[in-house]
Parts: C-alpha cells; sequence; structure tokens
C-alpha cells in the first residue's frame, strides 16, 4: 500500500527535521518542568495508571521463578541453613535459660519487696553466698554481716515464711540456722484453734515436729503453723509450717506431729533479715511455769 | 538478484496496525522486565530497536511523533525524568527516518554498521540529560547500546518472520 516511493512532503506534514525540532523542544520543557516543579506528578501517576498493570504483568514471572527457586532449594543449602539454625538456637537457648533465671528471681525479689512493705518491721534484703557443705548442719551465709548492723538473733525469711534464725555475724558475712535444723525450736501457735506449741527442726529441710502435743490436742492435718510472738525473738504472725502428718498413739503420752516448713528453707537465694524488734521486758526469775512447755526454751537454738 | 529483489519486497511488505503495537508493547514489556545489576547495563534498548525498525520499513505510520509518546510511556515506567526517553527516542527515530531510503540498499551486516552511530547518538542524549540534571554518567550504560546494535539483525529477522506468513498463505 505505501510506497517509499510516493514521498510527497506536502500532504504528510511537516519534514522530519520539522517534528524533530518539535518534539525536541516539548521534551525539553517537560525535562525542565519535571526537574524545576512538581507540576507533572499528577500526569505522571495518571500515566502510571496504565503503566503499572504491564509492568506487573511483566515482574510476575520474575517473582513466580523467585519463589520455585526457594521451593526447589538445595540439599546443601538446607544443610548448611540447618547447621546455621542449630547454632543460633544453643546460643539463644543459653541466653533463655539465662532470661529464665533472671525472671525468676526478679519475681521472687517483687514478691520479696512486696512482704517488706506490708509488714512493720524495718528489714533488709541480703543473698545467699554460701551454703555449709556439712549435710548435718544445714546453715546458710548471707551477705549482710555487721557492717549492715546485722545481728545474732534476727530472723530471717523469705516471701512466704520463716526459713531461719541469725546465729553469727561477721563482719561481713552472718550465719544462719535453719528452722529445720536439728533442734532448732520456734514458738508458734496454730492458726485456726490459737493453740501454742514449739517447733522443732529434724535435721531434714523438709521436715519439723510438734514436740510435746497431748494425744488430745486440738490439730489437725493441714493447720497452718504460725509465729506466736511469745519470748519476742519471732515477730507474731508469720508462718512457719504446716501440718502434714499426726500420729495418735495411746501408747505414747504425746502425738507425733509432722510439719512441713512453709518457706522455701533450702530453695530461695534472696532472703530477708527483721531486724528492730521491741525488746520485751525482761523475763522474771522466779515467775510461775507458764502453761505448755513450750516458750522460754523454745526461743534459742540448738545447744 | 533474488536476494535484492526480496529485500526490497521486505522492506515493502505489508504490517498491520495491531502487529505494529503490538511489537512496540512487547518491546516496552521487554525492556520493563526486572533486569538486575550487570544484566541491566547489558540489557539492549528494545523499544529503541524495534521503533527504529518501523521508523526504517513505515516512516509515514511510525515516526517522530509516535517515538515520543513511547518514550513518555518508558519515562513514566522508569521513573525518570519527563521528556528524557521522549527525547532520546526522537532524536532517533529521525535518524531513522532519514537513513530508511540507505537502509533499504543495505544487508543486515551493513545495517548493523549504520544503526549503532544511531544507537550511541540516542544513549548520549539520554545520558546527557542525565549528565545534565543528576550530575554524573554510569559509563556502563553505554554496553547496552552495543548488545542493541548487536540484536539489530536477529530482532530484524523476527519481525520480517513474523510479517511474512501471509505471503505462504497466498502461495497454498
Amino acid at each position: 500500500m505505501e510506497h517509499t516511493q510516493s514521498f510527497q512532503f506536502f500532504n504528510r506534514g511537516p519534514t522530519p527535521a520539522v517534528r524533530l525540532i518539535f518534539f525536541s523542544i516539548l521534551s525539553l520543557l517537560l525535562l525542565f518542568v519535571d526537574a524545576r516543579f512538581q507540576y507533572l506528578e499528577t500526569a505522571r501517576s495518571a500515566l502510571s495508571v496504565v503503566v503499572y498493570p504491564l509492568q506487573r504483568l511483566v515482574t510476575a514471572p520474575a517473582m513466580l521463578w523467585h519463589e520455585a527457586d526457594t521451593y526447589f532449594v538445595t540439599h546443601n543449602t538446607l544443610i548448611r541453613d540447618n547447621n546455621q539454625l542449630r547454632l543460633q538456637h544453643s546460643t539463644d537457648a543459653a541466653q533463655l535459660q539465662q532470661f529464665q533465671a533472671m525472671q525468676a528471681e526478679n519475681k521472687h525479689l517483687r514478691e520479696l519487696l512486696a512482704i517488706q512493705q506490708q509488714a512493720s518491721y524495718p528489714m533488709q534484703l541480703a543473698e545467699i553466698v554460701y551454703t555449709e557443705r556439712d549435710i548435718f548442719k544445714r546453715k546458710l551465709f548471707l551477705n549482710k554481716g555487721s557492717l549492715a548492723n546485722v545481728l545474732a538473733g534476727q530472723v530471717v525469711m523469705d516471701n512466704i515464711g520463716i526459713v531461719g534464725q541469725i546465729t553469727r555475724v561477721y563482719p561481713w558475712l552472718s550465719e544462719v540456722t535453719l528452722v529445720t535444723d536439728k533442734d532448732h525450736a520456734v514458738p508458734v501457735q496454730v492458726l485456726r484453734s490459737g493453740l501454742r506449741a514449739v517447733v522443732f527442726g529434724s535435721g531434714d529441710t523438709s521436715e519439723l515436729a510438734l514436740r510435746y502435743m497431748p494425744v488430745s490436742s486440738d490439730i489437725k492435718e493441714g493447720d497452718m503453723l504460725v509465729t506466736s510472738g511469745i519470748d519476742g525473738t519471732y515477730p507474731p504472725g508469720l508462718p512457719v509450717a504446716k501440718v502434714i502428718r499426726i500420729e495418735r498413739d495411746p501408747a505414747y503420752p504425746f502425738a507425733r506431729i509432722l510439719c512441713a516448713p512453709v518457706a522455701g528453707v533450702d530453695k530461695q537465694r534472696q532472703l530477708l533479715i527483721l531486724s528492730g524488734l521491741p525488746k520485751l521486758p525482761e523475763h522474771p526469775e522466779a515467775a510461775t511455769e507458764p502453761s505448755g512447755g513450750k516458750s522460754k526454751a523454745g526461743v534459742q537454738k540448738k545447744p | 538478484m533474488s536476494a535484492s529483489i526480496t529485500k526490497d519486497q521486505e522492506f515493502l511488505l505489508p504490517a498491520s496496525n495491531t502487529f505494529l503495537v503490538l511489537s512496540l508493547v512487547g518491546a516496552l514489556l521487554l525492556n520493563w522486565l526486572p533486569w538486575h545489576g550487570i544484566w541491566l547495563a547489558l540489557r539492549p534498548d528494545f523499544v529503541a530497536l524495534v521503533l527504529l525498525y518501523w521508523c526504517m520499513h513505515k516512516p509515514y505510520r511510525v515516526g517522530i511523533g509516535v517515538s515520543w509518546v513511547i518514550g513518555i510511556l518508558a519515562d513514566v515506567a522508569d521513573a525518570s525524568l519527563f521528556g528524557q526517553h521522549a527525547l532520546a527516542y526522537s532524536v532517533l527515530a529521525f535518524g531513522g527516518i532519514v537513513l530508511h531510503r540507505r537502509m533499504q540498499m543495505f544487508d543486515l551486516r551493513q545495517q548493523t554498521l549504520q544503526i549503532f552511530p544511531l544507537l550511541l547518538l540516542t544513549y548520549a542524549v539520554y545520558a546527557a540529560v542525565h549528565w545534565q540534571m543528576r550530575g554524573y554518567v554510569s559509563w556502563e550504560y553505554f554496553l547496552g547500546c552495543l548488545v542493541s546494535a548487536l540484536l539489530w539483525a536477529p530482532l530484524t529477522i523476527l519481525l520480517q518472520s513474523l510479517r511474512r506468513p501471509r505471503t505462504d498463505s497466498d502461495s497454498l
């Protein structure tokens, strides 16, 4: 149809040179406007509505290829990735362990803080630095000593209950005798009935015993024993132990009552030292025997 | 002898508007493929080649105006400045129209030698605008010019063969 020979400028509009000049000027104008001003952004976005679907269409195979590529991963890649992840996992696990320990510690500290705020006695937080390696003398050493105004006889507790008593003080350390220590006595009361008693350590950290309780005494399994405050060493009302087993054998004069300490006697890392208990008036020498066998003998530690 | 006749006839082969538009769109799509790194530098400018082809074969249907419009589309897609591709393609189309008579006398190898400076000019225009506006030129950009020139012969053969099937159906 079109014959290249019929080159008629007149009915084919302006010559190529004229067109070139026209479109070049147009381009340069656009360039100038686009570079200097923001007028053409709407035009650009309008045109991109046309162009964008085509661009998406073109990039789709490449994206498919990428996906297929990740699907057909090589054996080596998997092994390498696996090793890398394993390594990562072990380091992460170690960190996670630390994190869990920290979390537990934090929770514990928060609970101690709450106790400290509840109790009216001045307390200080101490941390266990050593535990005696002798299986029969389960003593603890705390990192607060006489320089921190710790005195022998002060009570040590955790967030739940009584743990023990300070029995020796060094400048930077203090020694704690646990309530479960052999023959260590704590004057207590049964929370339910108000019955007074003395609980003795058995030498086993999971066991305490109520001694010299009549077979008929009003005590049941599950009863909570709290400090009575009698004799002034222990402040009243702190949980000490829970009754776990009672054997009432009529052949013996006393019931055999086993208790479990409430506090985590061998569990915690941070403990509270209670101080500033009010001094009781001096015990009169010639006073009449108090009822039961408890108070005076019980308060001090083992011989 | 027969070769020269077919060459002349090939320049006179009919081309439907649909085919023309499809070839240009195809070239645009090829340019918009997600090329990366060195491949982007080596990427031939398919749009320039197809425009040049049509400017040489159908100079009254595809000329500077069409090239300019295609250039604007390329500008939008590449997020280059408005008119950057358009200016380069206008220059290219002008060159193609001016050279189109000479091209009809050459075979593909000679044509390649003829169009290489033309493509170089086109690339230079684009790079010059970039340099003027952005202040730098990446020289590996001109590698694409070389690849484009080398691609001229295969592309011409392809487009010619796509235009030819009708003659086959006539011969039946």
